[in-house]
This record gives structure tokens, C-alpha cells and sequence, in this order.
């Protein structure tokens, strides 16, 4: 037997004794199960040691690992956690007595059938109820307006982004870091700064005080898309010279020295090598517009009311788990973006030899 | 190809033409002239493809942002609402005490022709709000006196002045008169450093009571800096067991810092509304566990506390990240060579890999201080007004007491902040390094 295998094994029946003595000691079950979690998944992703390790630098690992277990909880909790409160029959945030026991009755998907009804005119009448939900529901509107805010200000920021990626990942290319980070600050500058120069500036606050100022654009959705594109472009930004780096940039030449014009270079030669990032940039770009809050509180108006938007002010007036149901959907959004993005990525570095898997 | 093999290319043709006639091109034209020509052309391409980008964020990011910076001087609301009085009091001595009648009954008129005007910016209330700022509770004179110059026909001016308000008697409001009907004003920036004018016109510090916003300024930075502080204890372990641990293992353990970062801001602020309330998850845990009592439930939202819980788990992925990378690329061979040649297991960490990680701290610790300082969201949703940070005061400028011009000087202050960090970011990282996931 290994040291390493010896204190694997000295390990667990120490555990052993230790969750013992803590069930005794509490007298709960839920408790147990978490001392469990915490300090038992340490001790599974215990690595055999080097012989010349001491026992001290074991202990150290095994402190380690139990640090970083409770981490990874602390990321991952809050996340998980608002899945089952939207199951909520009652119209709390904390888990009742009822869901603790598991008992069906404290489950409910009412909060899930309020965001289709929370603000429609007759929600129990049957004619014209899809049109009423349509036109007339609170989230209904607000996932409306986000989704075409985050679609045309992504739409606008992947092809603008893209271009100046293009021209930024150029050798040649002048004055490159001034305006790399003229083009990345929408992301550094404070959100309330930007909301507030846009205010003013889209506000038409100037009219008549400065001859010939622009009429405003406050409570236009052109106005949002304007600023919804503004902070999503350094994320195009971002990932579109990511994918360019280490980009050969011989293949030009050849495409060219066998007879390609400019166009066809671009389009069946650095196209297919960028198109990854161009969509993860996009869809880095069609989050941010989505989670934007702060230029829509300065800038739109009652009925262009985003889904953040909607929840912030739930989350300040009135608490419901309706927020937490909305907050559910995000976050399975957010698992379809991210997973989509992870795949892009790893299909790009393929792309580019980066990587052999 | 790049400047270096150009410029070589330049010093061979040099070197070429000093003994030879120059080089010629296909079509007769010097090598080097044609060269120098098809390299501005290149850059000239090259910036023709970032020019629709720059232009998009100059009228939409740019100028708004100088927008803002021109309101925090820029006030014109005394020549607005009285232009003449506004012209011709620039001229009037300050130390004579009272003005003269001709410049009284400028102001009388103005303020009759003011009186009238519903126009959003030329009202009486306008100038009323703008002096109210200089001097608290100076509002009802105006307006009051504004009521009551529209009945009056004649002069003299001055004693039916005087008989509206004996406050009028005091120069010192016409000192302030003729500072705020000034274009250009510093007054905002003073107010957002805690300071003001004297009458006389010199800088001092304001009352004690009015002294708001250095104090928050000062605790925006001391939180956010215990923000970042934690947010680096944070993860700096998690970022080492991620770049040690087996390509397959560490992008699964990958996936519960991006998903995070994935998630909108106002599901997490929720979901920590949900964890840290009084009948929140903590405190139920804590209660069901024995350690507290349940009629002593902690307060951990609300206040300070709740917005640094909040914060750090917003923006541990920024800190995680940058350590990642770079640990990624430290050979884990450095370590096992200097314990080999004996530096004990502390040693060989604090002399051997520390040191390498240092880029990564730096780039995380800024990026997170930079976006700590600037959060609004969460401090609005979970602070209280306790845990508020200087953008909560802008906001509530912007917002609720309409003084836009002392909101834009708080932010170009922020701003100025901010932009001296990121100058720091960019020559100490670089712009160019930032990636995510």
C-alpha cells in the first residue's frame, strides 16, 4: 500500500467518524448531507501525492480542496437555488415548512402562468385571450422589447465590431492601441455615466440652448438600440480579434496569388476562420443588451420596458417569485448561450490547429 | 508584412542605390517611393475599416460623454431666465454693496417677463432651484418676489424691492446673483467635493451636515477595494486548482465560474435577495443548525454587507479569469524543479510561482476595481442606505432631484477615476489581453 492510498484510506474512516459525531451532535439530516458534500468531495478528488510530500503538505491539499469545494458552491447556489423558489405556492422568496417536506401541495407553477397573465385586461376570459396576452401582459411586453432591442443592437454591433476587428488586427493598421481602447471603453466607462451622457445627449437636453442640437431620441427605441449597440461592441470587439490572432496571415497572400480577388479572400478564405468568433462575439453582445438595465431605466419609456427593467422594479416595489420564474428562464437561456459559446470556441481553436482535441 | 521586414526592405534599397542607380518598379517608379506608397495605402485600408466603428461611437458614446462634461460647467440657466439683468450685472462692482436702480429695474423687468414664461429651463422656479443651491432656503424669495414684481408698474424699483423682502438688503445675495447668472460655473464640482463659495467668492468647506459626498466617494473606494481584496483571496485558489487540474476535469469545473458570468446581473441580485434575507436561506440554515436563534436572525441585506456578498459573486468571474490564464501558462515542472533542489512546499510557492502570477493579479485587480467602482445595480437593489456607492447618487440626480448639473460633475469626478485606472490597465496588461471564457 502507497502512503498516498494509506492516508486515502486513514481519510475516510476519519470522515467516517466525523460525519458520525456531527449527526449525533446535530441531530439533523440536511445538515449531515451538507457536512458531507463539503468536506467528503475534498476527499474523493484527493490525488495520489508525491512519496516526498510530508504529512503537513497533505493536510495543506486536503484543506485546499475543501476551500475550493466551498467556493464552487458559493458560485453555483445562488443560481441553482432560485430554480426550485419559483416552484413556490406561496408568494414568498425562503423555502416554506411544506417544500422541505416535499409536499406536492407547497409546489405550484402559478408564478409561471403569471408572467402570461400578471397585466392582461381579462386574464380568465377565453375569447381574445392570446391576443389580450400578447398586446397586454407585462412580461409578455417586456420579453418583447428585449428580444428586439437585443436582436437589432447584436445585429449592429457584430457587423460594425467585425469590420473595425478586421481592421484592427491588421499589421499595418494605424494608431492601433488608442483605438482599441477608444473602441473597448463602452465596457470600462461606469454604465450610470454612459446612461447619464446619453440622457442628456439623446434627451435633446441642449435643444434651443445650442443652435441646431439634434432633436432627441429619449424614449425611442431608436435611442436604446443606439445605446444597447454601444455596450455590446467591445464584446464583439473582444472575442472577433481573439479568433484573429495567430490568424495565418500567409493564407491572404495565397488566396491572392491564385487569383482571388479581395472579396472572395474575405469571403471563402478568412470568413469561415472568423464566423466562430463573430458569434460568440454576437452572442456575447445580444447577453449584455439583454441584461442592460441602467440605459433603459435613464432612457425608455413605460411601455418599452425591458425584462431587467421589469425585474428591477419588482425587486424594489413588490417582491413576487413571478421575478424568480422570469429569473428560471434566464438562466436556462444562459445555459444555451454558454454551452453554445463553449462549443464555438473549442471549434474554433480546432480551426486554427490550436488545440488537438 | 510588417514594418520591420518593410524598413529592412528600405535600408537594402538604400543600400542598393548608393552604388547603383536606384531601383525601379514594374512601371518605372522608384522602389522606395512605391513602396512607401503601397504601405500608406495598406494603412490607409486598414483604418477605412475601423472608421464606421469609431464614427458610430463618437456620436453615440462620445459626444454624450462630452455632453455630460459641458453641463458640469456649463449652467445657463441665469441667462436664460433673466438675459438682461444676466449681461449687465457681469459689469456691476461687488463692493459696492447694493446695485444701483437702473440695474435693479433691469432685474424687475426680467423677472416680470420671467413671471410669465411656462418654457421648461426659463422659469423663475428654474433660477430659484439654481440659487437654492448656493444659498439653502433661498427658494421662497425668489418666487415670492417673482409673484409680486408683476404688479409693479413703476419705479423706484429698489425700495419696492426692499418692501417685497428685506432679504434683498443683503448684498451678499446680490453677490451670489452675479456669480450664478454667470454661463460657466465651478459651483458643481465645489459641491461635489463638499465645498462652496462664500459670498465673498472664496472656496470653502460646506457645513458639516451638507458634507455627503466626498464621504461616499471615500467609501466607494474603501468597498470596492474590499471587493477586489476579497474577490483575489477568492480566487486565487480556485484559479490554481482550474490550471493544475486535467484539461477534461477543469473545463467542467470551468463551467460553474462561466455560468455565473452567463447569468443576468438582475437574476443573481435576486437570487442573493432570496439567500440573504432575513428569511433567507443563510439565516435558515444558521437557525435550523442551532447557531443562532431564530428571533436573532442576521441582517445581511440591505446594508453594506449585503452589496459586497452580492458584488463578489457578480464579479468573481473578472478576477478568476486573468489568474487563470495565466497560471495556464506557468510550467508546473519550475515547481517541481526547486522542490527538488530543496525550497520546502511554502518557499517554492512564495519565491517560484507567485512571482508568475503577478500579470494575472494585476490584470484581474484592476478590471474588478474598475467595474466595483462604477456598480449601480446591485448597491441599489440589495445597499440599503447604508451599502449606496457614488453612481446611486448620480442616478438619484438624474432622477428624483433633477440637479443634472451636479449629477454630471459627480460623474466627470468618477469618470476621471475610472479612466486613470484603465490608462494603468492598458499600459500595465493591455487592452488587447482581455478575453472571456
Amino acid at each position: 500500500m502507497t502512503v498516498a492510498q494509506r492516508l486515502k484510506s486513514q481519510g475516510f474512516i476519519a470522515f467516517a467518524v466525523a460525519v458520525l459525531l456531527f449527526l449525533i451532535f446535530t441531530g439533523s439530516i440536511a445538515g449531515t448531507i451538507g457536512f458531507m458534500l463539503i468536506f467528503g468531495i475534498p476527499l474523493f478528488a484527493m490525488k495520489p501525492m508525491p512519496p516526498y510530500s510530508t504529512i503537513a503538505e497533505k493536510v495543506g491539499k486536503y484543506i485546499f480542496l475543501t476551500v475550493c469545494t466551498v467556493i464552487f458552491i458559493f458560485l453555483i447556489l445562488p443560481i441553482l437555488v432560485i430554480m426550485p423558489l419559483s416552484l413556490n405556492a406561496e408568494p414568498y422568496f425562503s423555502f416554506t415548512e411544506g417544500m422541505m417536506a416535499l409536499d406536492p401541495k407547497a409546489y405550484s407553477s402559478r408564478w409561471y402562468s403569471d408572467i402570461l397573465r400578471f397585466g392582461m385586461t381579462a386574464p380568465d376570459a377565453t375569447a381574445g385571450w392570446w391576443s389580450d396576452m400578447w398586446n397586454n401582459a407585462t412580461w409578455v411586453r417586456a420579453f418583447r422589447n428585449s428580444f428586439f432591442l437585443a436582436i437589432v443592437s447584436t445585429a449592429l454591433a457584430t457587423f460594425l465590431g467585425t469590420l473595425a476587428a478586421l481592421g484592427l488586427s491588421r499589421p499595418e493598421m494605424p494608431f492601433r492601441s488608442a483605438i482599441t481602447s477608444l473602441l473597448i471603453s463602452p465596457m470600462i466607462v461606469p454604465l450610470v455615466i454612459t446612461a447619464t451622457g446619453m440622457f442628456f445627449f439623446y434627451g435633446g437636453t441642449m435643444q434651443g440652448v445650442i443652435p441646431g442640437y439634434p432633436e432627441g431620441l429619449a424614449k425611442t427605441y431608436l435611442g436604446l438600440v443606439l445605446a444597447h449597440a454601444t455596450l455590446g461592441i467591445p464584446f464583439v470587439i473582444i472575442t472577433v480579434t481573439a479568433t484573429l490572432t495567430g490568424f495565418d496571415r500567409s493564407l491572404i497572400r495565397a488566396s491572392q496569388g491564385l487569383g482571388a480577388n479581395g472579396w472572395t479572400t474575405f469571403y471563402r478564405v478568412i470568413m469561415p476562420l472568423i464566423v466562430p468568433g463573430m458569434i460568440s462575439g454576437a452572442l456575447f453582445a445580444f447577453i449584455t443588451s439583454l441584461d442592460e438595465v441602467v440605459a433603459v431605466i435613464f432612457m425608455a419609456d413605460v411601455d418599452q420596458r425591458t425584462i431587467p427593467r421589469q425585474m428591477f422594479s419588482g425587486l424594489r416595489e413588490q417582491i413576487s417569485p413571478t421575478i424568480l420564474a422570469v429569473a428560471t428562464i434566464l438562466v436556462i437561456m444562459s445555459v444555451v448561450l454558454l454551452t453554445t459559446v463553449e462549443l464555438l470556441r473549442r471549434r474554433s481553436e480546432r480551426l486554427r490547429g490550436m488545440s488537438p482535441g | 508584412m510588417t514594418d520591420a521586414t518593410l524598413s529592412g526592405m528600405d535600408n537594402a534599397a538604400q543600400r542598393a542605390g548608393a552604388d547603383k542607380k536606384a531601383l525601379l518598379a514594374a512601371d518605372g517608379t522608384p522602389l522606395k517611393q512605391k513602396l512607401a506608397r503601397t504601405t500608406r495605402r495598406m494603412k490607409f485600408n486598414a483604418f477605412m475599416l475601423t472608421l464606421p466603428l469609431v464614427l458610430f461611437l463618437l456620436v453615440s458614446f462620445v459626444f454624450p460623454i462630452g455632453e455630460m462634461l459641458v453641463r458640469s460647467v456649463y449652467n445657463p440657466t441665469g441667462s436664460n431666465v433673466v438675459p438682461q439683468f444676466a449681461k449687465a450685472i457681469q459689469d456691476w462692482d461687488e463692493n459696492e454693496g447694493i446695485p444701483s436702480e437702473e440695474l435693479i429695474e433691469i432685474f424687475v423687468k426680467d423677472l416680470a417677463t420671467a413671471a410669465k414664461n411656462r418654457e421648461v429651463g426659463k422659469t423663475v422656479g428654474n433660477l430659484a432651484t439654481r440659487i437654492n443651491y448656493e444659498i439653502p432656503g433661498s427658494r421662497s424669495l425668489f418666487t415670492k418676489t417673482a409673484r409680486k414684481v408683476r404688479r409693479l408698474e413703476e419705479g423706484p424699483y429698489k425700495e419696492a424691492l426692499f418692501e417685497i423682502d428685506k432679504k434683498w438688503e443683503n448684498p451678499n445675495i446680490w453677490r451670489t446673483l452675479k456669480r450664478v447668472t454667470r454661463d460657466y460655473t465651478l459651483s458643481f464640482y465645489l459641491a461635489a467635493t463638499d465645498r462652496k463659495f462664500d459670498p465673498d467668492g472664496s472656496i470653502v468647506r460646506a457645513d458639516e451636515l451638507y458634507q455627503i459626498y466626498l464621504p461616499i466617494l471615500w467609501k466607494t473606494i474603501w468597498l470596492s477595494a474590499l471587493i477586489t481584496a476579497l474577490c483575489f483571496i477568492i480566487a486565487y485558489p480556485v484559479s490554481y486548482l482550474l490550471a493544475t487540474l486535467p484539461l477534461r476535469t477543469s473545463n467542467l469545473l470551468m463551467i460553474m465560474v462561466l455560468l455565473p458570468f452567463w447569468t443576468s446581473l438582475l437574476v443573481r441580485t435576486s437570487a442573493w435577495i432570496a439567500m440573504l434575507q432575513k428569511e433567507g436561506i443563510i439565516n435558515n440554515i444558521l437557525v435550523y443548525l442551532g447557531l443562532i436563534g431564530n428571533e436573532h436572525r442576521i441582517q445581511m441585506i440591505y446594508n453594506a454587507t449585503g452589496t459586497v456578498i452580492a458584488m463578489v459573486h457578480i464579479l468573481l468571474p473578472f478576477m478568476i479569469l486573468p489568474l487563470y490564464s495565466v497560471m495556464k501558462t506557468i510550467p508546473p515542472t519550475y515547481m517541481r524543479a526547486a522542490r527538488s533542489m530543496g525550497a520546502s512546499g511554502t518557499y517554492a510557492f512564495t519565491k517560484v510561482y507567485f512571482p508568475q502570477t503577478i500579470p494575472g493579479i494585476a490584470a484581474g485587480t484592476l478590471l474588478v476595481f474598475i467595474l466595483a467602482i462604477g456598480y449601480y445595480i446591485t448597491p441599489a437593489l440589495v445597499g440599503g442606505n447604508d451599502g449606496l456607492l457614488i453612481s446611486n447618487l448620480i442616478a438619484g440626480h438624474i432622477q428624483r432631484s433633477l440637479n443634472w448639473s451636479l449629477a454630471a460633475a459627480l460623474g466627470t469626478i468618477l469618470l476621471v477615476v475610472v479612466l486613470t485606472l484603465y490608462w494603468v490597465y492598458n499600459r500595465l496588461v493591455g487592452v488587447d489581453n482581455l478575453k472571456f471564457g
